[in-house]
């Protein structure tokens, strides 16, 4: 287990880090964390002509405000986030599903931006931002662009980057007063890949709830539904019922040695139920 | 910009258990190998070589890391820690010595990366609780132990840190 020859790029500025991509397009994989991309060349299961390591780009590592919304650049690691009082107060939702994302070990390394680039369909960053209605920015040497991350992520390790473009931020919609969240999952063991996770946030409109619901874990990609309701009067079961069966009622869950579609679409409607029941139960006291 | 062509073999210099260290690598050598078989720094377990068992945790540049999943190349002008730098640090001695009264390691094949985990927790938490400690333990597997021994391990340390700096 041990990784194909491959060209070892260190750019010491953005500029230069997108002009190898431009150089290599889809043969070059980038490299920040190196938590999944380490796993798939030592298993031979990716063999890139080049590795572009993008470590010393110091300058992505920033958590910032930006209007309503956090950014957060390709270096910034999921234990950044964690101690971020940026993140502390402005997404809550985050800081719930980071607690299940590796251990204490992988999250002093691994980023918020390469879990999303990587695009495991079981991985709580990409559930969160899609639950939030969040977006991908990507940098090339045509531009940049932004995307929403249910646009950008097709499908299991799918996305539609372009081979000369980089994942530089993620943009996540900043919370909402009187917000609640909820993130539940279920995994072989805490901090493993989730077989199934769930989150939701809801927030008290003049009338009614906005809300906002994912499921990881379940289709080839993170599912994620967000709206407006009008509970009628403040029953949070009929609400919590009517936006589950919005995504329950199209799903064709993944069999895999993990788990059977029977056994996911079970988990999908216990956890999908739990975290909606919390947070409009949250919204409505 | 650092370029290393595949099969080419260039000189990383770095500095590990406080003292310079320099060897030669390729670009697709992993930092565990590169401890191990070229800096003779047999303390540093391969495992899973995936991330996953924690066998070769070691602190870089005051983060850990899993070496198994970083490449030696990095690793240029870093600082690493490993296990046998943490056998130098008398700060660890009554770790050690808890770690042997409560059974907290059996074939030590795990025990160096988990000592480099504790470490750096311990540094940056002085008052874990038992559950953040067992968050902690977890990115490690160990299949001897069962845990038990090394969570009373852990937090009989930090409790005695405490009282030895309330003294």
């Amino acid at each position: 287990m041990k990784p194909a020859p491959f060209e070892y790029c260190r750019p010491e500025t953005l500029d230069e880090a997108v002009g190898l991509l431009a150089e290599f397009g889809d043969e070059a994989l980038v490299m920040a964390g190196g938590l999944s991309l380490g796993a798939l060349l030592n298993m031979r299961m990716v063999r890139p002509e080049a590795v572009i390591d993008i470590n010393s780009l110091s300058v992505l590592d920033a958590i910032e405000m930006v209007g309503d919304e956090v950014r957060t650049g390709a270096l910034a690691r999921q234990a950044d986030a964690l101690a971020s009082p940026i993140c502390g107060v402005a997404l809550p939702l985050l800081i719930a599903g980071l607690g299940h994302v590796g251990h204490y070990q992988t999250r002093s390394r691994g980023t918020l931006c390469g879990s999303v680039a990587h695009a495991d369909p079981s991985a709580e960053t990409a559930l969160c931002l899609a639950t939030l209605g969040g977006d991908v920015e990507l940098t090339s040497t045509r531009g940049v662009r932004r995307m929403p991350v249910g646009e950008f992520i097709l499908g299991a390790l799918a996305t539609a980057r372009e081979g000369d473009e980089m994942v530089t931020a993620l943009y996540w919609p900043g919370a909402i007063p009187g917000m609640r969240v909820a993130f539940e999952e279920i995994s072989e063991r805490h901090g493993d890949f989730a077989i199934v996770a769930a989150a939701a946030w809801a927030a008290p409109l003049e009338s009614g709830w906005r809300y906002g619901f994912g499921l990881g874990g379940v289709e080839d990609k993170p599912l994620a539904l967000r709206g407006d309701i009008v509970p009628v009067v403040e029953s949070t079961e009929q609400a919590v019922g009517e936006v589950f069966d919005a995504i329950a009622l199209n799903l064709s869950p993944m069999s895999d040695q993990r788990a059977s579609a029977d056994y996911r679409r079970h988990l999908a409607e216990h956890l999908g139920k739990q975290v909606l029941q919390s947070v409009f139960e949250g919204v409505a006291t | 910009m650092k370029r290393v062509k595949p099969g080419e073999r260039v000189r990383v210099s770095c500095k590990v258990n406080g003292k310079a260290q320099s060897g030669f690598t390729e670009s697709r050598t992993l930092l565990a190998d590169f401890l191990r078989h070229e800096l003779h720094l047999y303390g540093t377990h391969v495992g899973c070589e995936h991330s996953v068992c924690g066998a070769c945790t070691v602190v870089l540049d005051g983060r850990l890391a899993r070496s198994c999943s970083m490449l030696a190349v990095q690793v240029e002008g870093a600082e690493i820690t490993t296990v046998e730098g943490l056998a130098a640090d008398e700060r660890l001695d009554s770790l050690r010595d808890a770690f042997s009264r409560h059974g907290a390691l059996q074939c030590g094949f795990c025990t160096p990366g988990i000592l480099a985990s504790v470490s750096h927790f311990l540094s940056a938490s002085q008052n874990p609780s038992e559950e953040a400690v067992r968050d902690m333990l977890s990115g490690h597997i160990c299949r001897c132990t069962g845990y038990e021994g090394m969570i009373r391990a852990v937090m009989e340390f930090a409790s005695g840190r405490r009282e030895g700096a309330s003294e």
